[in-house]
């Protein structure tokens, strides 16, 4: 390691992109590369990218999978816009990140992967490097492959293994580039190969060798150093949306005192929720990976009717499959938690990449006056607490909730500062007990106006659900013109009332006056890093953005009436703005919307917010 | 159990007037139903009676358990989800041959499959009713309906075909006017442990009546219903001298004392056979070379979906360091600040 202090820098930031083809080990590299810099107390956010295709073409550049991570010493809110460091394994990687690295940035290449070949396969005609004019930037170029096998000559390895490991040699020169030390990833890497020795063994020698190799050619002038951000005291760990979101549905079950039972069909991004809860038999969580989405809802409904905290998860071509017997959880008025990892629609669209586009299926969609409860998770780690406020609101309140999260915040990790379970809310259910005097399935119990929940095996409670409409408190089938309107009444009343039991909307920055930025659910970290950078530069600027979409928080008008303009920010066409428009027709919105598939930029937000500032 | 379970037929019924059309076969039906759940010893709160959307499908307004009208095609889900949530429970579920068949053809296979303890009554009466007339997948090729106005093109479902097919372990059929022998059938199904289903040959008085009358024809109805019985020979008729054999890879029906035959060659039905081949001829028998077969044809207990799971989970919990929720958050890789 360098002693010469004229050769670190300190960075406030970093955002490093490692990139390869789908087969190259680029997650594992990006994921043990934020473990260690969470470890050394960096904040973080990461974000992978990887194609569709299981195993595309393999050098092409629709082949390219990467893993971006964005580490500082003050708060991080997204995985960055623009890489200042880049590792592309194969010309592909380079060509398919070129628009995502900033100027003066250093590349870390593998030169022995820069071939004709493999220059066709990404298809260009001839070396990117020059093709694509990089001057300003500070390239590494590594013979990655071949000091790998060099490094492992003493080994008797296959040439497929040796190959394999030069993933670690792109991360111990990247360890060297930002003085991170190598222990944790030596201690994951023995871990992880504990029962094939000489794997173990080959990946800490490529590790190692690759940091030697920055260290000796020292071609990283100057070397970086970011120190440790200002965290609040408490145990972290490593968490993305989606492990998240089946863990706040674990610990809402446990908080009220109920199984966990999970009907699902996989789908990506989901399909990991469903997989984790799978993996929880150890919690007594029962999963039931179902034949299709329908029967995957049905099952949950099944399950809930029976008496247990049932949730169902799928991403948008599911949540169409799930519509007809979502209905079906309205008028039972069964608790349930249906989870829609939103992705880029419509039809089977752009299945690994983000959207927000799902909002008015889930607030409208479904035949006949179906309300429910929408709410939105907003960071990865957050996912946990919205998952659990899901199945507060659906037990609590005898409705079924959905809780939209998006490919984005599934996928992205954090560190997360651990809840204490004690601390988290008891969730009181409305279970009626045996013995219970004159049951009646739809008899209103208060102003909230729930209904009992009788669970089968609990003697006396007998009683009849379904589809068709029901007379109020008998719960009998009834045709009677104005039962049916009482009824819609009802349950359009029972949803209102979750106001009640949410928190008001909060602004960060100002309170009135020229503009507040609005959002909600998954690009709270883009937003807010805007609205910080603004209002840091001077600019005036309100920020809110809502978890709560139905019912919307108490104070919104309120809030809302407070400011001149109001500019709605989403990555779709605009349909939190339009329910908005549609519950605030007093109010003007103006939007800025987004639809690659991809999260915001910083760049772009600031750009739209100072044009709305600038506009009279 | 410990407490004695007296309840009567009527402790099943519920308040609600029951509003088949008259002479509609489901009414028989209810009263078996009624009454095997009566004759079974199970708490009544135990009962739950699931039902998707269709005529037969209004099944649960008129018992007195836990019940639910669900949606079309979907009773076997929900079905399956009360089940695996519940063990405990006693799970009835309530379709017709549309309902089963068609919208929801794949639950169906896959309930089956799966083996989850429940209870399948089909009515199978090879029409949609609820909608007034359309072909259904057990309409014969041929038949006249709204839809199929020159005849449908299409050729039927055979219910235990399709139950063999997705590796059923219990298939039974009966008809709405033999009570007796439905409720017989629903108790043995109830208390078979595994999936069940229980094809109910069902009149249609409106919209296929006499679908089933090739069979029901007082006159004929001896020689042309074959009750079967575990362990005893398959014989029939007027005069109770027909029976089937074996001939070589396929059934035939025989008379006895004629060229030679007498009872004990006559095959007697094993029900508990493993291998379904045979089941799957029983079940296929039909007019006009063969009587159709009643009674249970199929019944191999095997481990169900819900006790492997319930094992699984207490195996794991077993092993597993991760006791509650609290655990599960400080697992892995985590650090202090």
């Amino acid at each position: 390691m360098t002693d010469n202090k004229e050769q670190i820098k300190e960075l406030e930031e970093v955002v490093i992109r490692f990139s390869g083809d789908s087969g190259d080990g680029m997650q594992l590299t990006g994921a043990l590369f934020s473990d260690t810099s969470a470890l050394l107390g960096n904040d973080l956010t990461t974000f992978p990218d990887y194609p569709a295709e299981i195993r595309a073409p393999q050098g092409t550049v629709g082949g390219v999978s990467g893993f971006q991570v964005h580490f500082g010493q003050s708060e991080i809110n997204t995985p960055g816009d623009y890489a200042d460091v880049l590792v592309a394994m194969n010309p592909a990687a380079l060509v398919a990140n070129v628009k995502w690295i900033k100027r003066g940035s250093t590349i870390i290449i593998d030169i022995d992967s820069f071939t004709e070949k493999n220059f066709e396969k990404a298809g260009c005609v001839k070396d990117p490097l020059k093709q694509l004019g990089f001057r300003d930037f500070n390239i590494i170029k590594a013979p990655i492959s071949t000091l790998t096998r060099e490094s492992l000559k003493g080994l008797n390895l296959d040439p497929k293994s040796i190959l394999r490991s030069k993933n670690m040699f792109a991360l111990g020169m990247v360890y060297w580039l930002f003085h991170r030390p190598l222990e944790f990833t030596q201690k994951f890497i023995e871990n992880k190969f504990k029962k094939i020795p000489v794997i173990v063994e080959a990946n800490k020698i490529v590790l190692k060798a690759g940091y030697y190799y920055a260290e000796t050619i020292e071609a990283l002038h100057p070397s970086y150093r970011v120190a440790p951000a200002q965290i609040k005291k408490g145990t972290y760990r490593n968490i993305n949306g989606n492990i998240a979101t089946a863990w706040g549905l674990i610990a809402a079950a446990e908080k009220a005192n109920l199984n966990l039972f999970i009907g699902s069909y996989p789908i990506t991004p989901a399909t990991e929720i469903l997989q984790e809860l799978s993996k929880r038999k150890d919690l007594g969580v029962k999963s039931f990976q179902a034949e299709d989405e329908i029967a995957g809802i049905c099952t949950a409904i099944g399950a809930s009717f029976a008496g247990q905290l049932a949730v169902t998860t799928t991403s948008g071509p599911g949540l169409s499959l799930k519509t007809e017997a979502i209905g079906l959880a309205v008028i039972t008025e069964l608790p349930l938690v249906i989870v829609n990892v939103q992705r880029g629609g419509p039809s089977t669209g752009l299945p690994t990449k983000t959207e927000q586009s799902d909002l008015m299926q889930a607030l409208f969609g479904r035949h006949g006056e179906s309300p429910l409860v929408v709410i939105a998770a907003s960071s990865p780690s957050n996912c946990f607490k919205y998952a659990f406020e899901a199945a507060r609101i659906a037990l609590e309140h005898m409705t079924p909730v959905i809780l939209l999260t998006d490919g984005f915040l599934a996928n992205g990790s954090e560190p997360w500062r651990i809840p204490d379970m004690e601390a988290l809310p008891k969730i009181t259910t409305t279970i009626v007990k045996e013995g219970t005097e004159d049951f009646q399935p739809y008899r209103r119990l208060n102003e909230d106006m729930l209904r009992g929940w009788a669970i089968p095996g609990t003697k006396g409670l007998e009683h009849r659900l379904g589809g068709l409409e029901k007379m109020a408190v008998t719960g009998a089938v009834s045709y009677v013109p104005e039962n049916h309107q009482v009824m819609t009444y009802e349950r359009e009343k029972k949803i209102n009332q979750v106001v009640n039991s949410i928190p008001d909307i909060t602004v960060l920055g100002e309170q009135e006056g020229e503009l507040l930025l609005i959002g909600w659910g998954g690009t709270y970290g883009h937003l807010y890093t805007a609205y910080r950078e603004l209002t840091k530069a001077g600019h005036k600027l309100g920020f809110a953005h809502f978890n709560y979409i139905k019912p919307l928080p108490a104070n919104t008008h309120e809030v809302l009436k407070k400011y001149k303009k109001l500019l709605v920010c989403e990555l779709n066409l605009g349909q939190f703005a339009n329910y908005l428009r549609l519950n605030f027709q007093d109010l003007e919105f103006s939007q800025y919307n987004k639809i690659q598939g991809l999260p915001f930029t910083i760049i772009e937000l600031k750009e739209q917010i100072l044009k709305i500032l600038e506009e009279k | 159990m410990s407490e004695q379970i007296n309840l009567s037929p009527k402790d099943f019924k519920s308040d609600q007037e029951v509003r088949w059309c008259a002479g509609c076969g489901d009414h028989a039906v209810l009263n078996a139903v009624h009454k095997s759940m009566s004759e079974l010893g199970i708490p009544k709160e135990k009962f739950v009676v699931i039902s998707g959307i269709g005529c037969s499908s209004r099944f649960p307004y008129y018992m007195n358990t836990y019940a639910m009208h669900s949606i079309h095609g979907r009773a076997a889900a929900i079905s399956s989800g009360v089940k695996v949530a519940n063990p405990e429970l006693n799970v009835w579920m309530i379709t017709g041959d549309g309902d089963c068949m068609a919208i929801g053809g794949n639950h169906f296979i896959h309930v089956v499959r799966r083996n989850i303890n429940i209870n399948i009554l089909l009515f199978n009466n090879q029409i949609y009713g609820l909608t007034k007339g359309q072909y259904s997948p057990t309409s014969l090729e041929g038949q006249v309906t709204k839809t199929s106005p020159f005849g449908s093109i299409e050729p039927p479902f055979h219910p235990g075909e399709l139950v063999i097919g997705a590796q059923g372990k219990f298939f039974a059929r009966s008809i709405d006017n033999n009570v007796k022998l439905c409720t017989k059938i629903f108790t043995e199904a109830a208390q078979f442990k595994g999936t069940s289903v229980v094809e109910i040959l069902q009149n249609c008085v409106i919209y296929n009546d006499k679908a089933h009358g090739y069979l029901t024809d007082k006159a004929h109805k001896e020689d042309r219903q074959l009750i079967i019985e575990h362990g005893k020979p398959m014989i029939y008729g007027k005069e109770n001298n027909k029976g089937i054999v074996l001939d070589g890879l396929s059934l035939k029906t025989v008379t006895i004392g004629e060229n030679g035959i007498t009872e004990k060659d006559i095959l007697v039905h094993n029900a508990y056979n493993k291998n379904p081949i045979l089941h799957l001829m029983i079940a296929n028998m039909s007019q006009p070379d063969f009587p159709v077969a009643l009674g249970i044809i199929r019944a191999v207990e095997t481990d169900t979906y819900e006790e492997k799971l319930v094992q699984q989970i207490e195996q794991i919990k077993e092993k597993s360091t991760i006791k509650s929720m609290k655990d599960l958050l400080h697992s892995g890789n985590i650090w202090h600040v």
